[in-house]
């Protein structure tokens, strides 16, 4: 008893040994900055564009607009989906701006490029919008933080059910670029070690128009699926043409990675009934239509999953800084692992020492035409896959205490 | 299956049609170019965004207005074609005497300004327009699955194509534009209104990709960068053609898309590059173009 309660006494003197030293180091420059980087204007600008710095704006304004008794403020910069811009622009906000974390980041490329930039700062790349799950894998760093979605989750959460359903021979209609091979390659994988088979696949350049040719191939191939290994207007046109050309008739046709700003560009004829993955929704509950509700207010749309990442992922940022007493990265990473994320948007979540935010996805299909109270009524709710079963599991060199 | 040397000829045949009706798409689009070119010297790099207005002023149509596909097939045209009067009778004209630079500078601005504003405006996802009821469906070939609206592309660019050939080769308005290239004071002399004849034909130029524009909507996503992503490959047709020959930009066109379709069937990453492949051979070769006449 003596020596439990000797340990307990060590422990909190050691606590607030930790809590003393935090507060002495404080909140650098008299203010906590956040720099939202994000496709301002092109292909990616509706799915976290402005609207990621409208999430994260909300955050910081429901937060209360300090922390720690200094102000919070926000910074954003377009990255043109090019990687040398967006390190640039982020060399710069540490350099020149003391910008304390960043947050927004979609195409895979840029991000990659700025999470090498923030790691070499020691600072905490907040991933909202990017696919790749390299941040948390081959190129892990203690300081990425990954939260709406990654590949993974994606081919798990679509792919898996459909093998298991029946559907054994698959044929890919590939982005030419590293986020549809990450996506063509993890999906292959879960084919694979489902018992399914992979037929061929096809590689279209980025920014494809006519999609008619990769269509009749995936067609003679004979699959039973074709998934397509892409996203924004290459989803849309891919998917357009292999309905034209009775594709949709005589096999599946599964979209990896759909966003519901690209479900709403779609014929709800052609693009009613698919199933997809989704890390958010926005009609989910109350919460989620709470928050919705109030970002359309502001934004004009309804919330891309992204979106509502970015809110959540910079809430937990600030609810991290003030725990911490600190926006020292390395005691607040520490903090965000320790606390568990839990809002309208993470769901039985947990931030893993790899970064990755391990969270509820869900299975959905588009609604069809007469389904649809309103544009914004896209998806239905199929499935809620638990996060261990949709991320897989962490790598041990990635495991950062 | 039927095969040759180990190729699947059904999937050629089909990749072959399939090229086809993309050509016909492509002399479409690059007709508007090479008549702007050819009579106009204006380089117009506005072409892609006035291709990209017609889709959309397609969807407003529909969705404001009401005004179905066919409707919109002859509307829009002239909508936009009214576009291309106000742009060369307010922008144009007051730089006409200067360098060709000087266009080309303009009407790539004019692009971006219409592709940025569509962007804040409506997003860069798109919007969705359907294929007219009467087009859905299509014909089971024995190689492969035919819709009836690729079958209708190849249709209406011929049509439109060969009546555009026709007026300006061989009718005496044709006559007209083109001695009014060639020598714009002695045409007036004979009491033409020559920049009238300027104006309309700009005009009609860019009506042509607002009619190309019509009928991408329901194939292709209309979105603000559907437009930019046409342009250079239409660019490089017109070059391959020869700058202005309008039957050129036609064939090549259409030779182009098939080029471009047996890439897509045999390496299909090189699909967006062999088009410019070809440009650079043509251009080592034969300057002015294939069917340019040399300066």
């Amino acid at each position: 008893m003596k020596s439990i309660n000797k340990t307990l006494l060590s422990v909190g003197i050691a606590a607030a040994m930790s809590v003393s030293a935090a507060q002495a180091a404080g909140i650098s420059d008299d203010k906590v900055k956040i720099g939202v980087l994000a496709d301002m204007g092109g292909v990616y600008a509706d799915i976290c564009g402005e609207g990621c710095v409208t999430a994260v704006q909300m955050a910081v304004e429901d937060f209360g607009g300090t922390v720690l008794g200094k102000p919070i403020e926000i910074v954003s910069a377009d990255d043109q989906n090019k990687p040398d811009v967006g390190s640039s622009i982020v060399r710069k906000w540490i350099d020149n701006e003391q910008v304390d974390t960043v947050t927004g980041l979609v195409a895979s490329s840029v991000t990659g490029a700025v999470a090498k930039v923030l790691t070499d700062s020691k600072k905490i790349a907040l991933i909202s919008t990017s696919a790749s799950h390299a941040f948390t894998t081959k190129a892990c760093s203690p300081y990425n933080v990954q939260w709406t979605y990654n590949v993974v989750a994606l081919a798990n959460g679509t792919v898996k059910p459909m093998v298991g359903a029946g559907k054994w021979r698959w044929f890919f209609i590939t982005a030419d670029y590293a986020f549809g091979h990450a996506l063509e390659s993890v999906a292959t994988e879960v084919v694979n070690s489902s018992g399914g088979e992979v037929l061929g696949a096809v590689r279209a350049p980025l920014g494809t128009t006519d999609f008619s040719s990769y269509v009749l191939q995936a067609q003679s191939s004979g699959a039973d699926v074709i998934a397509l290994a892409n996203a924004g207007t290459d989803f849309t046109n891919s998917l357009k043409t292999a309905a034209e050309f009775g594709l949709t008739q005589t096999a599946d046709v599964a979209g990896l990675l759909v966003f519901t700003s690209n479900a709403q560009a779609l014929d709800p004829e052609i693009a009613g009934g698919m199933k997809l993955t989704t890390g958010f929704y926005w009609d989910m509950d109350e919460q989620t239509r709470e928050w919705s509700k109030r970002f359309k207010e502001r934004h004009g749309s309804i919330p891309a999953m992204g979106q509502a990442g970015a809110y959540s992922m910079t809430m937990h940022y600030l609810k991290a800084v003030e725990a911490a007493g600190t926006d020292d990265s390395d005691t607040v990473i520490r903090k965000m692992k320790e606390m568990k994320p839990d809002d309208f948007f993470a769901r039985n979540a947990t931030l893993r020492n790899d970064g990755r935010m391990v969270h509820d996805m869900y299975q959905v299909r588009i609604k069809k035409a007469d389904e649809r109270a309103n544009p914004d009524d896209i998806f239905a709710i199929e499935n809620v896959i638990p996060g261990e079963e949709a991320f897989g599991p962490m790598l041990a060199e990635c495991d950062f205490k | 299956m039927a095969t040759f040397l180990g190729i699947n000829l059904f999937g050629l045949f089909g990749q072959l049609l399939v090229g086809l009706i993309n050509g016909s798409f492509y002399a479409l689009l690059s007709l508007g170019l090479a008549i702007i070119f050819g009579l106009l010297k204006i380089i117009n790099f506005a072409q892609g965004a006035m291709y990209m207005l017609g889709a959309f002023a397609a969807w407003m149509a529909l969705n404001y207005f009401g005004i179905n596909y066919w409707a919109a097939l002859i509307v829009v045209p002239l909508v936009v074609g009214f576009a291309g009067v106000v742009i060369e009778r307010f922008l144009l004209r007051p730089i006409a005497g200067e360098d060709h630079l000087y266009s080309l500078l303009l009407t790539f601005g004019i692009a971006l300004v219409l592709q940025g504003l569509f962007t804040q405006i409506y997003g860069a996802s798109g919007q969705p327009y359907s294929i007219p009821d009467e087009l859905k469906g299509g014909t089971k070939l024995p190689f492969m699955y035919l819709p009836d609206y690729r079958a209708w592309i190849i249709v209406a660019s011929v049509l439109v194509c060969g009546l555009t050939w026709f007026m300006i080769e061989k009718t005496r308005l044709g006559a007209y534009l083109r001695a009014g290239t060639e020598n714009p004071a002695i045409l007036q002399a004979f009491g033409i209104n020559v920049p009238l004849i300027v104006t309309l034909t700009f005009g009609f130029g860019v009506g042509l990709a607002g009619f190309a524009g019509v009928m991408a909507a329901p194939v292709y996503s209309v979105s603000p960068d559907m437009g930019s992503n046409m342009l250079i490959v239409v660019f490089a047709i017109v070059v391959i053609g020869g700058m202005g020959s309008i039957g050129g930009a036609i064939l090549t066109g259409l030779g182009m898309g098939i080029i471009e379709g047996l890439t897509k069937y045999f390496y299909p990453e090189a699909s967006t590059t062999v088009i410019f492949a070809v440009m650079v051979i043509v251009l080592l070769m034969k300057p002015a173009g294939l069917f340019g006449k040399e300066a």
